[in-house]
């Protein structure tokens, strides 16, 4: 078994996941990343796998490898997702079931088999993202706040379904961050979304390794199935 | 691969006995995993299950789901005994190596 934690961390071909690899790699974690195209850098202590994170079969081999390539696993960090704004009139089915099936979907697969590495140790982090979107009932994003309650109750529910197995389940919820995700956002949309917020302005990367950080630690045993909204949203 | 039933039961009873603390001998084909006569509880079927389906992996060198929608949607749960377990695991596996 290998010495140093491991982590699995989703959608890290650029954004927040990128940042992330980045991020923990440096802080010595093994991170193994998973995107649905290849990744244009390279890292130490990091493995990048091309998938789509709800092709199960896919997943499984992903995680089979991680057992017995590294023998045990940390953290996971389910960062890997999808956005689309319309209003549901003008919403096309096909791409709401992308959004539910990225966000939710990828999500529980996700938790379900690094449940299954992580019990064998009793001990394991997860980290899964939601939005203050839900939290806000944003207008034009149906699909994609519903994708992320269903994230919220999922890890509300693992956080018991998991306990016995030592493992911790929360979610942070990032305001608007400058990535792709919110490219074709007007900008006027992404202003009244953070003026809803007692904090107005965008996330940043460090706001948001700040809280998974504070998830991962050892000391942190006792905190599961939080949500954490950043910007006071 | 040539997938041999004995590697399979084999497999689910180092499990069981582990987790049911109970000597290898004592349990054969018949033995009950899911169900009233069960010695396991929901906690102790979850345990195996998992250990089960990750032992085949590293056995056969497949990956499998032993709870799919086929397992989990028959009348007659697959989980039911380690016999039922055994053919199961055998379908899944001719499935997935073509034997």
């Amino acid at each position: 078994m290998i010495d140093k934690p491991v982590m699995i961390i989703t959608g890290t071909r650029k954004g927040i996941g990128k940042y992330l690899a980045e991020y923990y790699t440096e802080k010595k974690f093994q991170v193994v990343g998973c995107s649905r195209g290849n990744v244009d850098f390279e890292l130490d202590n990091y493995h990048h796998f091309t998938l789509d994170v709800c092709e199960e079969g896919d997943v499984k081999k992903m995680f089979s490898n991680i057992r017995k390539t590294y023998g045990r696993l940390d953290v996971l960090i389910n960062n890997a997702g999808v956005a689309s704004m319309n209003h549901v009139l003008l919403s096309p089915l096909k791409k709401t079931q992308d959004i539910i099936n990225t966000n939710f979907i990828g999500t529980f697969l996700f938790c379900r088999e690094a449940g299954k590495i992580m019990k064998k140790r009793n001990h394991g982090r997860i980290i899964n993202f939601t939005s203050v979107g839900t939290k806000l009932k944003i207008e034009g994003e149906a699909a994609y706040t519903a994708s992320k309650a269903a994230v919220e109750n999922l890890t509300e529910v693992l956080s018991r379904e998991y306990s016995e197995f030592g493992i911790t389940v929360n979610a942070v919820g990032p305001t608007p961050v400058k990535t792709d995700l919110i490219r074709s956002v007007p900008k006027e949309k992404i202003e009244n979304i953070t003026k809803r917020q007692a904090i107005n302005r965008l996330t940043e990367n460090k706001d948001i390794s700040n809280v998974t950080d504070f998830f991962i630690k050892y000391e942190s045993e006792f905190i599961t199935g939080q949500i954490i909204y950043l910007g006071g949203a | 691969m040539k997938i041999n039933k004995k590697d399979i039961i084999t497999v689910i009873i180092n499990e069981a006995s582990s987790i049911i603390d109970l000597e290898n001998d004592k349990i054969n084909f018949d033995t009950t995993i899911y169900g009233n006569d069960s010695r396991l509880d929901s906690l102790g079927l979850i345990n195996l299950i998992v250990a089960v389906e990750q032992n085949i992996e590293d056995e056969f060198d497949v990956t499998i789901t032993l709870a799919d929608d086929r397992a989990m949607s028959q009348k007659r749960s697959p989980f039911n005994t380690v016999g039922t377990l055994t053919n199961y695991i055998e379908i899944l596996l001719k499935e997935e190596l073509n034997d």
